[in-house]
């Protein structure tokens, strides 16, 4: 067979497999991560409102109430909750994944993991009681 | 226990295929044999053409990395008892061109190792006569995690921002560049903080984190990474406050 084969020498004809554009549904740690991702937009828009609301507070009452009543509607109240559930996404996967990027060492040994990311979750308990007692001290 | 197991193995033949294709075989199920052991039964009793990279068998040059059941393994250290009773799919490393059946082509990889510059550098190298550069065990943990790497390839595979963006370095050659970079005995961060704060090296990572769940050498090139960012932010800070006094 004098034909000549459909490669170079040295360099054969490689198969380079299509990577679908769904590659993060085919796995839950992708997935995990692609709605890791996606929940910083809630924060952000969980800022905004903040922002929003301070901003309301202090143009008057007129202004807050008009505030309040535009946060009962339906959609936006939807809205708070799918943005609330992933801002607790954010919050608990980069406390988890805290202890990866932070390595803290005292006296040549490296802090436990659990430490770090507990450190992390008592600041947030400490700073959410913060923010209820201010709020709902009457 | 069955006394086989079937296998779906990954065939291609650049000379005649156009894409690759699957072929079950049947092999022993024995309580103590790894896939790798089942594929070497496959070429030595059953197709001698089948086509497969494996070296030690004992999980240290790193050649045996393969797809099972859809995900990164080393073969040598997968027991085809846990994936009784089968079928057991067995497909090249994900996220690299396969050159024939199970072989990947890696040279991809190679280059950027080399660039990452994963070796000892020194600006002030001593005679030989004066002895080695001595290392107490703290300075040896800080780095020893990182050297474990045997460049298996499996965090490649597991890693999408690699297989979406193959300009990206990488998470063995970056978890690499870490370990010399925190060796006491280097110098040569400074060399690699170039080429590791491209937005191919440190910056093209967005922590996935699968790398370091697939390592087989708990390696975490996902951690290397992120310290390597907090570094090379504060350098950038430095650099930006004291503009010439960074060096």
């Amino acid at each position: 067979m004098n034909q000549a084969p459909p490669y170079r020498q040295h360099h054969p004809r490689w198969y380079r497999e299509r990577i679908s554009t769904y590659w993060w549904l085919g796995k839950w740690p992708y997935l995990k991560f692609v709605l890791r991702e996606l929940s910083s937009v809630a924060v952000a828009l969980t800022v905004v409102m903040t922002l929003i609301q301070v901003w309301a507070l202090r143009a008057g009452r007129e202004f807050y109430a008009a505030f309040e009543q535009a946060v009962r509607a339906p959609l936006v109240v939807a809205l708070a909750a799918v943005s609330f559930a992933f801002v607790l996404l954010h919050a608990i996967t980069w406390f988890n994944l805290a202890p990866t990027a932070m390595v803290l060492r005292v006296g040549g040994k490296r802090v436990p993991d659990f430490v770090i990311t507990g450190a992390n979750y008592a600041a947030w308990f400490v700073a959410t009681a913060m923010v209820a007692w201010f709020i709902l001290r009457g | 226990m069955a006394e086989t197991i079937q296998l779906e193995v990954t065939r291609y033949s650049p000379e005649k295929d156009a894409e690759p294709s699957f072929q079950t075989y049947e092999a022993p199920l024995r309580k103590d044999w790894v896939v790798l052991d089942a594929l070497n039964y496959i070429k030595d009793r059953v197709d001698g053409s089948l086509t497969f990279r494996w070296s030690c068998r004992m999980g240290i040059c790193g050649s045996c990395g393969m797809t099972v059941n859809g995900e990164p393994k080393l073969t040598c250290a997968t027991f085809l008892s846990d994936y009784a009773p089968g079928p057991v799919r067995v497909e090249p490393l994900k996220n690299f061109p396969v050159v024939r059946d199970l072989v990947v082509e890696i040279t991809d990889f190679l280059e950027k190792l080399q660039k990452v510059k994963p070796w000892l550098i020194r600006k002030d190298n001593k005679p030989l006569a004066e002895g080695e550069f001595l290392q107490t065990p703290e300075q040896l943990e800080q780095f020893r995690q990182f050297s474990m790497c045997i460049n298996c390839l499996l965090c490649y595979a597991a890693c999408p921002v690699y297989g979406l963006d193959p300009l990206f370095s990488g998470p063995a050659a970056l978890a690499l560049a870490q370990r010399y970079n925190m060796d006491s005995r280097d110098q040569g961060a400074r060399e690699r903080l170039d080429m590791l704060s491209q937005s191919e090296g440190i910056w093209g990572c967005t922590f996935v984190g699968e790398c370091t769940e697939v390592c087989p050498k708990h390696v975490d090139p996902a951690g290397a990474i992120q310290q390597y960012k907090l570094t090379a932010a504060k350098e950038w800070f430095k650099s930006f406050l004291l503009p010439r006094g960074s060096e």
